[in-house]
């Protein structure tokens, strides 16, 4: 005889679930097309995804005025603005990651990929989870969910390169999941709760569990700083976006920084407040020192991808900087950041894989010498890019710089900001060896590149007007952002 | 039209824009004359902000315009112009046109070459206009990488070395500027970057924090200036850059720092520049003698005047810090002239280059028989930089000195032993190119061609009105000058505001 009170049904409310159902439909669909065609069509694939992303889009936007309750499903899936926006930037992501992903394939001649879509549409779903959860429980599910998906699409061409980085990003993946999992069972045993609001009233009150509840808070980091690659968790970074096939890398690196940052943002700013003062020294020393590593060992990269991946590490201690600043200002500035980044950096990777012709050839940064008398159209994208994430005016990287800055010195760790500025400099050597390369040097050898489609650089178009937008006119997205950085809980 | 200030300041990027528009399309010599055509426009148009400025006006700025543009984090279009930074303006307006007609000989990647002069030139203005600090970083910042596409796509041989060098030094010290920025944005409530209203904040703080800000603005700007010791990548850069840039980087980018030094540094911090004042000397007056120093052993006749250069920027430098009127009068008017005297000798320097091949010294000589005119107006144009009186150099130098003497003898008589070392590398450079035996090689070659005097007559033409009538710069600098030194003397304090000028208080006026 079991009573009928035991488990407590929560109410089903599955609307604000919609962008991460239809996703996953989609995807399940695209691998049935897969499974049952005869031959299938990439084209087709990129349809399914893009309308699929494109569905997912339009349920975000419709809940951006949503009027129910804060967080649905027992309080586990928030259903506020800040989510809307981070899945719409997720999405945006990923339709140019499928775009990218087409064209890649498309050319290098691998033998055709039908996985790749319903992997990228799972791996997106996962993301636009983890943005919205607000239990431990479902932040770990969604990035489980993502991750796998990450680890497959790294491997996905089979390259030896490939294999070995997919490889090592699971290893280490899995380990850094062991670490979350423990910090969520720590916070559980600090506070009686895995629900980030209900976290945040237990710890408010202060008491004796306030120490477990900081061991758990350091667990949790780690994980968060092994998905975001802030150093010292970043090891994997390098070897995996050099290994993993381009489009592939333009889509993580933008879209897992802006889940993970999202799920943070949620663990800092909600779980954790009345903790600020303790956790801010954590997310300073975690700033500072992937600021340090990722501008100094960039200098070093003699790989495009490999430099690109430590400037991201140091564009995470940046994003970092701006959440030392704990409440809606360092949201906003980590936000326009993530924004800003997302850009730049799909931009970059976009142009990479412009220049590298089939596959992965041509990543060398010596490969890109003369780029401007063969491809002025790459050379010109690449300098744009690279210049907004080196941060100079009037490009998206300045703006975003500037506001992450700010929210530091207003929370008084200008200290943090000295080293962001003046590592800045160092930063600017590395991507300006590039422009050098492109603009003050003959091509190496007579291999005149590629003419690339137009399609490729069109696709392209949308993160460099978004660079160049976001750095003129910021206006234009910090209404919407202002908006977003309320987390309902 | 209460526009004429944006409308100078981005009238050369919309040319660039419609250069680079043109794509292949767009012959090499079309994109020569439309950007020779947009900087002439710009030019005009400065004019009319010059014809419009009123010397005797109330309000310390004119022409002023704000909107809001990034409501979020207190940034403000907010542009004007006062005594100094209006000559800094058509100084810049004027050196464009003749810098590009100058760069005719350029016939590598013209467009982009035009596109980048283009840009160079709203960054510029952009930086002498803005009155809203995080504006005047962003122009600050945004003026580099045209310049180091400049050095480094047309220059020398050592040319990316010179360009990285360049950029990264000036980035360093702007990472300084931008901390500091913040910094003082953060202790007023948060909302605005505006030059008035950081004014008022900065007028809040302790000594001790206004003293390190001062530094930090300090750094960013004695890396443009340069000062000892921050000068090191000036001469590479000078060296190394095409004509145009060499001409641009002396008679503008350095400027920018001395416009710094004196919009920011001595207004925002007052006490504190005080306080750095004698520090202050002794690095420029170190630098007026090392730079003339360094000149006089110099055989490559770029590097010369590039050393030149920190000579005469040390003179800025004291003359701004001496705090007093014909200080800072002989500053802003030492930066006018040496721009158009430092201008004209590295358009002479490449005119000659040009034609030898060569930069170094010993390998010219008797160039006077050969081009007589040429060799005429490098003498000219040495008289005028060397600081003779009846020529541009001398009032200016000539202010700072007595300025200096008023408060320091020290400063004052090593600051005049570079004018008698100025006279000796000048006119000892000059002897050793236009005078001995002519090289063979060099026997046949041209003397100016019709081009060439376009470029040069005009400039040669103001190192004389200026030399002879100075009042009309002066007129126009000195209530400016006053405002400053009214800010930073001693006995200034902000509540007692004296009634004549209503100088002090520096606040915003409406545009007339």
């Amino acid at each position: 005889m079991i009573g009928q009170a035991v488990l407590p049904t929560p109410e089903l409310v599955f609307e604000p679930l919609l962008p991460e159902l239809v996703l996953v439909a989609f995807a399940i669909a695209g691998l049935l097309y897969e499974a049952l065609a005869k031959r299938s069509e990439s084209l087709i694939h990129l349809a399914i995804g893009l309308v699929g992303v494109a569905l997912a889009a339009a349920t975000s936007l419709w809940l951006w005025n949503w009027d129910g309750p804060a967080t649905v499903l027992g309080g586990t899936v928030a259903a506020d603005r800040f989510a809307v926006l981070a899945r719409v930037l997720l999405l945006v992501v990923a339709a140019l990651g499928l775009l990218l992903g087409y064209q890649y394939f498309a050319r290098s001649g691998d033998e055709q990929k039908g996985e790749f879509t319903p992997l990228l549409l799972f791996a997106t779903s996962g993301m636009s989870l983890i943005v919205a959860a607000a239990d431990l429980i479902v932040t770990f599910l969604a990035l489980e969910i993502l991750s796998l998906s990450l680890y497959v699409l790294t491997g996905l061409t089979g390259r030896r390169a490939a294999n070995e980085a997919a490889m090592k990003y699971f290893l280490l993946g899995a380990f850094s999941s062991a670490f979350f999992l423990y910090g969520v069972a720590m916070a559980y045993g600090a506070t009686g709760t895995t629900k980030i609001g209900a976290m945040a009233l237990a710890l408010t009150g202060g008491g004796e569990t306030q120490a477990l509840a900081l061991l758990g808070f350091a667990l949790l980091a780690v994980g968060f700083g092994f998905k975001v690659s802030a150093a010292p968790f970043h090891m994997w970074t390098p070897d995996v976006y050099q290994g993993a096939p381009t489009p592939v890398v333009a889509f993580m690196s933008a879209a897992t920084k802006i889940a993970a940052f999202g799920a943070l943002i949620r663990v800092l700013d909600v779980a954790f407040q009345a903790l600020a003062w303790d956790w801010a020294p954590v997310v300073w020393a975690l700033a500072a020192v992937s600021i340090v590593l990722g501008s100094i060992l960039a200098i070093a990269q003699t790989n495009v991808k490999r430099m690109l991946a430590y400037s991201s590490i140091a564009h995470a201690g940046f994003i970092l900087t701006g959440l030392t600043a704990a409440g809606s200002v360092g949201i906003r500035a980590a936000v326009f950041y993530l924004v800003a980044y997302a850009a730049m950096t799909v931009g970059a990777f976009g142009t990479v894989m412009l220049v590298s012709g089939r596959g992965e050839d041509r990543t060398r940064i010596s490969d890109y010498a003369g780029l401007a008398r063969t491809n002025p159209i790459a050379a010109a994208l690449m300098t744009l890019f690279l210049l907004s994430l080196a941060g100079i005016p009037p490009t998206a990287g300045f703006i975003a710089k500037v506001n992450v800055f700010s929210a530091a010195i207003d929370a008084g760790y200008w200290g943090l900001v000295l080293i962001g500025v003046l590592l800045s400099v160092a930063a600017a050597f590395f991507y300006l060896r590039v422009i050098v390369l492109m603009y003050m040097q003959e091509p190496a050898e007579a291999s005149v590149a590629e003419v690339s489609p137009t399609y490729s650089g069109a696709v392209l178009v949308v993160p460099a007007a978004a660079t160049l937008v976001l750095g003129v006119f910021p206006g234009v997205i910090v209404g919407v952002i202002e908006k977003a950085s309320v987390l309902r809980w | 039209m209460n526009k004429l200030l944006t409308l100078t300041t981005f009238l050369p990027l919309l040319g660039a824009v419609m250069v680079l528009a043109g794509g292949r399309g767009l012959k090499d010599d079309a994109a020569r004359w439309l950007s020779l055509g947009v900087s002439l426009a710009t030019f005009i148009v400065s004019l009319v902000v010059l014809g419009r400025f009123d010397p005797s006006a109330q309000e310390p700025f004119q022409m002023v315009e704000q909107a809001q543009w990034v409501e979020s984090i207190g940034l403000t279009y907010t542009l004007g112009v006062d005594g100094v930074s209006i000559w800094m303006v058509l100084l810049t307006t004027f050196l464009f046109p003749v810098s590009i007609l100058a760069s005719w000989t350029i016939t590598v990647d013209v467009r982009r070459f035009m596109a980048a002069m283009l840009v160079l030139e709203t960054a510029v203005i952009g930086t002498f206009v803005a009155l809203d600090l995080l504006l005047f970083f962003l122009f600050f910042e945004a003026l580099l990488v045209p310049m180091y596409l400049l050095i480094g796509g047309w220059g020398g041989r050592r040319r990316v070395y010179a360009a990285i060098k360049f950029f990264l030094f000036t980035m360093a010290g702007s990472a300084f500027l931008l901390l500091a920025i913040l910094f003082l944005y953060s202790k007023g409530d948060g909302t605005s970057f505006r030059y008035d209203v950081l004014i008022d904040v900065a007028g809040g703080l302790p000594a001790t924090t206004a003293r390190w800000l001062f530094l930090a603005f300090f750094v960013a700007f004695a890396v443009k200036v340069p000062l000892v010791p921050l000068h090191t990548w000036l001469p590479d850069a000078h060296t190394e850059a095409p004509t145009a840039g060499s001409v641009l980087l002396a008679a503008l980018l350095l400027k920018v720092g001395t416009y710094g030094l004196i919009r920011f540094n001595l207004v925002l911090f007052p006490e504190a520049s005080r306080y750095f004042a004698t520090f202050v000397g002794v690095i420029a007056v170190i630098g007026i003698i090392y730079g003339a120093v360094n000149a006089l052993i110099q055989t490559d006749i770029k590097r010369l005047v590039a050393y030149s250069s920190v000579s005469h920027l040390g003179f800025v430098v004291l003359g701004v810090f001496a705090f007093t009127q014909q200080g800072v009068t002989g500053g802003v008017l030492q930066m006018v002239n040496h721009g158009l005297a430092t201008g004209a000798l590295f358009l002479l320097v490449g005119m000659v280059y040009e034609r030898t091949h060569t930069r170094d010294l010993d390998q010219m000589g008797g160039l006077a028989s050969v081009m007589p005119w040429l060799m005429g107006a490098f003498l000219f144009t040495a008289f005028a930089s060397a600081g003779l009186p009846g020529l541009n150099g001398f009032v200016g130098e000539f202010l700072v000195i007595v300025g200096t003497f008023a408060v320091s003898n020290w400063f004052g008589a090593l600051a005049a032993t570079a004018v008698v070392l100025a006279a000796i590398y000048l006119l000892w450079s000059y002897q050793r190119m236009a005078f001995g035996p002519v090289r063979e090689e060099h026997r046949l070659l041209p003397d100016v061609s019709l081009r060439e005097v376009v470029v040069l007559a005009p400039v040669l033409a103001l190192l004389l009105v200026f030399g002879v009538a100075p009042s009309l710069l002066t007129d126009r600098i000195d209530p400016a000058a006053e405002a400053v030194i009214a800010r930073v003397s001693p006995d200034h304090s902000p509540d007692v505001v004296p009634a004549e000028r209503g100088v002090p208080t520096l606040a915003m006026g409406e545009s007339p």
